[in-house]
């Protein structure tokens, strides 16, 4: 628990501070300050879940620029998936199932065919976006609606309860993934391979690891996260599809990956600065404190993934071996 | 070895040495036959289907000039992102650039006025290639002074210009008394003129993409272009400035993908409307995919898409096949071109690496 909050400072420290302002807001107002938090956490979740995706794809060394298509696939396969089994479990299933077929080619492209990354990313976005839309039937509507669950006691803490533990299935599990992934990364040996695969690949072969079989593993299994965001967004957060539901998420996800240092925490952290933002911005907005116009108050997101970059890019430091692909010598 | 054996190897051989050319034409026809099975599946025959497309779009000269009129922005946009590539930056920003573009050269048809026809032209699409190319500058600035991937920011400003333009076209420049969002016609002094059935902007898009052959090909700017995009140690090394060439660069690529944007609005649509100029700019990232980065490969890469987007409404006219199968065509194609599976299968060990162009978060 010490280990976890001293290598965490940042994001905890952030965590801290924006949860006493929260309060703080609170208690001038109930129901706003809830409404903004609601909104906030419902922004983040698949921003978080998809900068997992990307965290865990670098970490190992493979460059992941097709989070858009691997979430859009599988916000499309949960959808119809729900839609033609007539069970939102069902459609879970299949919507994570097709995160991690989208994994696997991302895997195979990347790794044992050794394509330019970023281009293999690049087509699996249009490749998604072609394939959705041309499938796409519009009027179709989902069999039952998510659950929502509330986490007993914790759910009845003021504000932060009804935020984070009285939620549907995906929001629910974001916190706990989140939690996992960074345990798994710096505590397990499972972790500890991987970041030696993504930091210095020969080294780690030298040492016995199979580097390409590693790579493969992990974006793969990195492709199921991608689906849970992807069904997040079609089964909890819109209720529906539309064609180009993701609307550039996988692309701010990456921003926040590199803004939370690669760190699950401070992904973490990034995100809900992204949320919170946006909701404060929208809030704002319709109390017209500020009056500008709606289209620009919808552009604060990747304005801010510019900014953010810009500032952020040049002080943190990428996986050594993050885009280069590796081929065994002799 | 006999005769005939020698003579067959040779033949062999022609198709491996020129497996650039001959992958993409296989991608293409395979990408037609899983269509085909897409298009049978919903109670259609495949035949029919293409027929319609083609017949459309080849074989009248409504259709013809539709179809030059759809393929000329897709030559610059393919040509932009082909520039962005030969020096290892992958502008999938052409989107935003040429919709940037297109507004531009469309206000300065509207508002600047009294200029003879030819000049009017020209400076509205000298307005259209400079917004496009600060716009992809934007990223260029980013990338070479603050690090920051081209990749995610051009896709920002993507969006970035959409809501811009889209406010814009709503309030201050909207045509008034109408329930669209758009702007004005322009004046008929901006108009770039059609000679019979091709657009005299489809000429245009030619010539430049046979000066970007020779200025990447035989120019020393070609050569530097070249160095960076091969190897950025190697010209880092021999003095080049790494800095200098990432802005020029996306100011080439933008440049290029907002005269795109200007001749469509000032030769085709002759106002700005959003919806005419959705997904330009990701078809641009095909054809250049498809015709391997090569400038003038574009021209023929970019017919074909040209041609499939014109004859996909009539496809849906006559069969009721959603024009959407165009985007599940150009993407099987693009899969087929790009990974390595096609050329494996065709050419075993002789098939050419596909080369690694572009660059990683911290360089």
């Amino acid at each position: 628990m010490l280990d976890f909050i001293s290598e965490n400072r940042k994001p905890i420290i952030t965590l801290a501070l924006v949860t006493v302002v929260a309060y703080v807001f609170y208690f001038l107002d109930e129901i706003k300050t809830t409404s903004v938090l609601v909104f906030g956490w419902g922004y983040a979740v698949p921003l978080v879940l998809a900068a997992m995706v990307g965290i865990i794809g670098e970490r190992t060394g493979v460059v992941n620029i097709g989070i858009e298509g691997q979430m859009l696939m599988s916000a499309f396969a949960s959808f119809f998936g729900s839609v033609i089994t007539g069970n939102i479990y069902l459609g879970m299933v299949i919507g994570i199932s097709a995160g991690l077929v989208m994994g696997a080619f991302l895997a195979v492209a990347a790794v044992k065919w050794e394509m330019d990354q970023i281009i293999a990313g690049v087509v699996i976005n249009i490749v998604a976006a072609g394939l959705t839309s041309f499938f796409y039937a519009p009027g179709k509507t989902l069999p039952q609606l998510m659950p929502v669950v509330s986490i007993p006691i914790l759910s009845d803490i003021p504000l932060i309860g009804p935020v984070f533990f009285r939620n549907g299935l995906f929001a629910l599990a974001t916190l706990f993934i989140v939690l996992a992934v960074n345990y798994a990364i710096f505590k397990t040996r499972w972790g500890l391979r991987s970041r030696s695969v993504g930091e210095y690949p020969s080294a780690a072969d030298a040492a016995g690891i199979n580097v390409l079989r590693i790579r493969m593993v992990n974006v793969t299994l990195a492709g199921a996260l991608a689906g849970c965001a992807g069904a997040f967004l079609a089964l909890e957060a819109a209720g529906t599809f539309a064609r180009g539901l993701t609307a550039g998420r996988g692309f701010l996800a990456l921003a926040i990956m590199i803004f939370g240092a690669w760190n699950p925490m401070g992904a973490l952290a990034a995100a809900l600065f992204f949320g919170l933002s946006t909701a404060i911005a929208s809030q704002l907005q319709a109390d017209e404190v500020i009056n500008i116009p709606q289209q620009f108050v919808n552009l604060l997101p990747f304005v801010m993934t510019l900014v953010v970059l810009a500032i952020a890019v040049g002080r943190v430091r990428p996986p050594a071996a993050a885009g280069q692909p590796y081929t065994k010598e002799g | 070895m006999t005769l005939t054996e020698t003579k067959m190897s040779n033949k062999i051989g022609f198709f491996v040495r020129n497996q650039s050319i001959v992958v993409p034409i296989v991608a293409i026809f395979v990408a037609f036959f899983l269509g085909g099975i897409l298009i049978f599946l919903q109670g259609v025959n495949p035949l029919v289907a293409y027929r319609a497309i083609f017949s459309e779009a080849w074989f009248d000269s409504d259709g013809l000039l539709r179809t030059f009129q759809k393929t000329t922005p897709l030559v610059l946009a393919g040509l932009a992102v082909t520039v962005g590539l030969r020096i290892g930056l992958f502008n999938i920003g052409a989107q935003g650039q040429l919709i940037s573009a297109a507004l531009a050269s469309a206000l300065a048809g509207i508002y600047i006025t009294n200029l003879p026809p030819i000049l009017h032209v020209l400076v509205a699409l000298f307005c259209g290639v400079i917004v496009g190319a600060l716009w992809a500058a934007i990223a260029g600035v980013l990338k070479a002074y603050r690090g920051v991937h081209e990749v995610i920011s051009t896709i920002m400003l993507n969006s970035i210009a959409i809501g811009i333009l889209d406010y814009l076209v709503s309030n201050p420049f909207k045509e008034p008394d109408q329930a669209l969002q758009r702007t004005k016609k322009i004046a008929e002094t901006a108009i770039l003129p059609n000679i019979g059935f091709i657009p005299f902007g489809f000429i245009l898009a030619l010539i430049i993409c046979l000066l970007v052959s020779v200025m990447l090909n035989r120019t020393t700017a070609g050569f530097r272009f070249n160095t960076v995009g091969k190897n950025k140690f190697a010209a880092t090394y021999a003095g080049i400035n790494m800095k200098l060439m990432i802005v020029t660069g996306m100011l080439l690529s933008g440049g290029l993908a907002g005269l795109g944007g200007a001749i469509e609005t000032l030769g085709i649509t002759y106002r700005f409307e959003p919806a005419f100029n959705a997904g330009l700019g990701f078809d641009g990232i095909t054809i250049a995919l498809l015709a391997r980065a090569n400038p003038l490969a574009t021209i023929p890469a970019a017919i074909l898409v040209g041609t499939l987007r014109a004859g996909g409404a009539s496809l849906q006219f006559e069969t009721g096949i959603e024009p959407e199968i165009v985007d599940v065509l150009l993407a099987i194609t693009l899969l087929l071109v790009s990974a390595p599976i096609l050329a494996k299968f065709l050419f075993k060990g002789k098939a050419q690496k596909s080369a690694n162009v572009t660059s990683g978060w911290g360089n």
